[in-house]
């Protein structure tokens, strides 16, 4: 850091340097204006964090998915925000049918899982799919031309899924057991927010289980490793490339329906583009092609999408300043992407991966 | 041989063009021109919506109304088979300007239905008006489209019409049952960064702070939010009596549910715009929809719940958002005005002057539509607006309207205001 007072002078190390310390500046500024105004009290700023925990575990279920396929294929599968609705959207139409048996809220916990893996098996053949017709016949061909099919697929499943069942929004039917609030000492926390992370944890910790305790998960580590080693290995690379993207779409799936519990409405064709977009962040954010790193993104995402509007930007005064809450994701990106590419957990890439 | 018979047979399709084009110079009076109708050529009619992307549903609702607009004609428009041709608008100006070129090379279209998005309409508006032709929006509520007063913003031009209420309206209407009816000292409002949205929240806080309310909070949020809490958060701190919030589904279904569980706002009134206003956002909302304000166009009775009925029939399901009636409408007046000044010849050729249709359209008077009375104006700021302000209601929504019942009654509309106009 300030390299620029030595001879090795370079404008862009220089103008780094200055982002940096104004980008320190603004936050150090706007947080201590709001904190000093009390105009959110402490209760109200532990609902937006728990709030931003929550939307950051479904985006680090998303993000786990593109880390999965990046680690093991080098690419960005862009239609994984489509795999996420696919399973999302499906769903929906059983959640109907399971409240109007009365079943959901009588048995919510069954009704729950079953919804889970009907959407992660729906996410999960659509991902399957998607290798196996969009991005095996061009494995091995230049990295632009399956970025380019991954979105023209997403495209393809957008417009099918509309085709399918239409383009109105639909919203999942609320459960009584996820209602009502818990009280800790004068500050009450939404009982679905607190579900939300716990399930999204379970699947992680699932996800860590299987990728380092299981044979098929030491196969995994071995293909993202060398595919022509583990070939040699006696390894069926295609099957663990399938397997890769089946597990990422299961992940996909459940947090379509964790998501469709938490923020219940604007269920349609087009519902997974924005938190397909914020988990590929979250996934560059912690480091991508890291397990770990996907699911510290997500969760830190989330609650930087949470507090930063009000925290830092209503603090330096800018107007409106909820709705630049895409305008913190995406700035995160691109100061990841200038101060440290490799992601905040992430290791520095070797020449083949990088 | 096979040469001389290609020349022939280009010389005499000359030779037919040159033909007709004459006679096309000798029927037509129009000052902008005629479309000509040979006697086995449909009724064209263009529609430009977005029905495409992320707000494709609104494009696709207005669509529906169209159709059916056209199939309880059974799809026959002076003895002749009524052909939609549909461009997609993609909600942007870039996306209304390439719509209106390809509608205006095509020189059959009688009359567009559309745009769906006020900025499509910008763009597509100097070429649709250039072409001569005419234009009837379902949705597009931006002020600026009838205002032709350059300077204060207005982009008004000849041939554009809309049934979509004018934004000055509406807010207006939502201030006045706030004050009045609510009896509300405070309110806040929320838009989603639309004109539209944008447009409602200021006429309708303006209008507040006219009548003696306090506004208490302007804010936003953005299309493709979910989390609302950050906002709420903010509005809970200043209290207010009434929440505004003119933004479309699902933000609207989003900002409502989360409201009913944010501490501070358990009590505050939640008021929609027509932005809001269909069967969807009562179901997806569930019980905290219970109590929500609306205002939107006068639809109660039979003949909407007729439309319903047709929409299950011949769309499916039930329409995705607010603006199909006002598209069926839109659709009506036009098939109406082409009736009118449609001129048969004796060989059978129909000639239909496109200033005549203009002006067929302008003189509409109190019809009587799905939205209520339909009176086409001509000065500016309303020039071209349909909706008089007069076929909007107020609408509060119950367990019913939860359960899927469909509009709701009329819970205040402007003859009951105690104020004058």
């Amino acid at each position: 850091m300030f390299k620029w007072r030595s001879d090795d002078f370079s404008w862009v190390d220089f103008t780094i340097d200055v982002l940096r310390v104004l980008i320190v500046l603004g936050v150090v500024v706007g947080a201590w204006n709001t904190l000093s105004s009390g105009r959110i009290s402490f209760a109200q700023w532990v609902n937006l964090f728990a709030a931003g925990l929550s939307q950051g575990s479904i985006y680090a279920l998303i993000a786990l998915g593109y880390t999965l396929v990046y680690g093991i294929l080098l690419m960005i599968n862009f239609a994984h925000g489509e795999v996420f609705m696919a399973g999302a959207f499906s769903t929906v139409f059983l959640a109907e049918a399971l409240n109007r048996t009365g079943f959901l809220n009588e048995q919510p916990v069954l009704a729950i899982l079953l919804m889970i893996a009907f959407a992660g098996l729906v996410s999960m053949s659509v991902a399957i799919l998607l290798e196996r017709i969009a991005y095996r016949p061009l494995r091995g061909s230049p990295r632009l031309v399956p970025l380019i099919t991954a979105i023209g697929a997403s495209f393809f499943l957008q417009y099918t899924f509309r085709g399918l069942y239409g383009s109105g929004f639909k919203a999942y039917p609320g459960v009584k057991a996820l209602q009502g609030v818990i009280q800790i000492g004068g500050i009450s926390i939404p009982v679905v927010q607190v579900f939300v992370f716990c399930a999204a944890l379970l699947l992680m910790l699932c996800l860590y289980w299987l990728v380092e305790r299981t044979r098929v998960g030491k196969a995994m580590r071995a293909v993202s490793e060398n595919k022509e080693v583990a070939r040699l290995m006696g390894i069926d690379i295609d099957w663990v490339i399938m397997f890769t993207f089946g597990v990422g779409g299961f992940l996909a799936g459940s947090a379509g329906v964790i998501n469709g519990l938490f923020r219940p409405q604007g269920v349609n064709f087009y519902m997974g583009f924005i938190p397909g977009i914020k988990a590929f962040t979250a996934a560059v954010l912690g480091g991508i092609g890291n397990i770990p790193g996907a699911m510290l993104g997500g969760l830190f995402l989330g609650v930087i999408e949470a507090i930063g509007p009000n925290l830092v930007l209503a603090g330096l005064g800018i107007p409106g300043a909820n709705q630049l809450k895409d305008v913190i994701a995406f700035t995160m990106l691109v100061l990841v992407l200038i101060f440290r590419p490799q992601g905040i957990l992430g290791e520095r890439l070797s020449e083949t991966k990088a | 041989m096979k040469r001389i018979c290609l020349v022939l047979m280009l010389l005499s399709l000359l030779v037919a063009f040159g033909g007709s084009a004459a006679l096309a110079d000798s029927h037509c009076m129009d000052a902008l021109g005629c479309v000509e109708l040979g006697p086995d050529d449909p009724v064209v009619i263009g529609a430009m919506l977005s029905v495409s992307g992320a707000t494709s549903f609104y494009g696709e609702d207005s669509l529906g109304g169209v159709e059916i607009a056209i199939n309880s004609r059974d799809g026959m428009l002076l003895g002749r088979e009524v052909t939609l041709v549909v461009e997609d608008e993609l909600c942007s100006a870039e996306g209304g300007q390439a719509a209106a070129q390809r509608v205006a090379a095509d020189e059959t279209i009688v009359g567009i239905i559309g745009t769906t998005c006020s900025g499509a309409a910008q763009g597509a508006m100097p070429i649709i008006s250039e072409a001569g032709m005419l234009m009837i929006s379902s949705s597009n509520t931006s002020p600026a489209l009838t205002n032709d007063d350059t300077d204060a913003g207005g982009t008004y031009l000849p041939g554009y019409f809309r049934t979509a209420h004018n934004d000055l309206f509406q807010g207006a209407m939502g201030a006045r049952y706030a004050i009045e009816v609510l009896m509300a000292h405070s309110v806040a409002t929320i838009h989603d960064g639309d004109p539209y949205t944008e447009g409602l929240a200021v006429v309708m806080a303006e209008t507040f702070a006219d009548m003696g309310g306090d506004v208490v909070f302007q804010g936003a949020v953005s299309k493709g939010d979910t989390d609302m809490t950050a906002i709420l958060t903010e509005i809970a701190a200043s209290g207010p009596d009434v929440v505004y919030l003119p933004v479309f589904v699902p933000e609207s279904e989003f900002l409502t549910s989360q409201l009913r569980t944010t501490p501070g706002l358990e009590d505050a009134v939640v008021m929609t715009a027509d932005g809001s206003f269909s069967a969807g956002f009562a179901q997806n909302t569930g019980d905290a929809a219970v109590g929500v304000v609306m205002t939107g166009p006068y639809v109660a009775g039979e003949t909407y719940d007729e439309f319903l009925v047709a929409w299950d029939d011949q769309i499916g399901g039930q329409p995705p958002s607010g603006f199909h009636a006002h598209a069926y409408d839109a659709a009506n007046i036009l098939m109406d005005a082409v009736e009118a000044v449609a001129e048969e010849m004796d060989d059978g050729t129909v000639i239909i002057g496109r200033q005549a249709l203009r002006d067929a359209v302008a003189a509409v008077e109190n019809y009587d539509g799905l939205t209520g009375s339909l009176t086409c104006q001509e000065e500016s700021p309303y020039a071209g607006d349909c909706a008089t302000g007069t076929a909007l209601a107020v609408f509060e929504i119950g367990e019913a309207e939860v359960m899927g019942d469909w509009p709701p009654a009329v819970a205040w509309d402007l003859s009951m205001s105690m104020m004058d106009e």
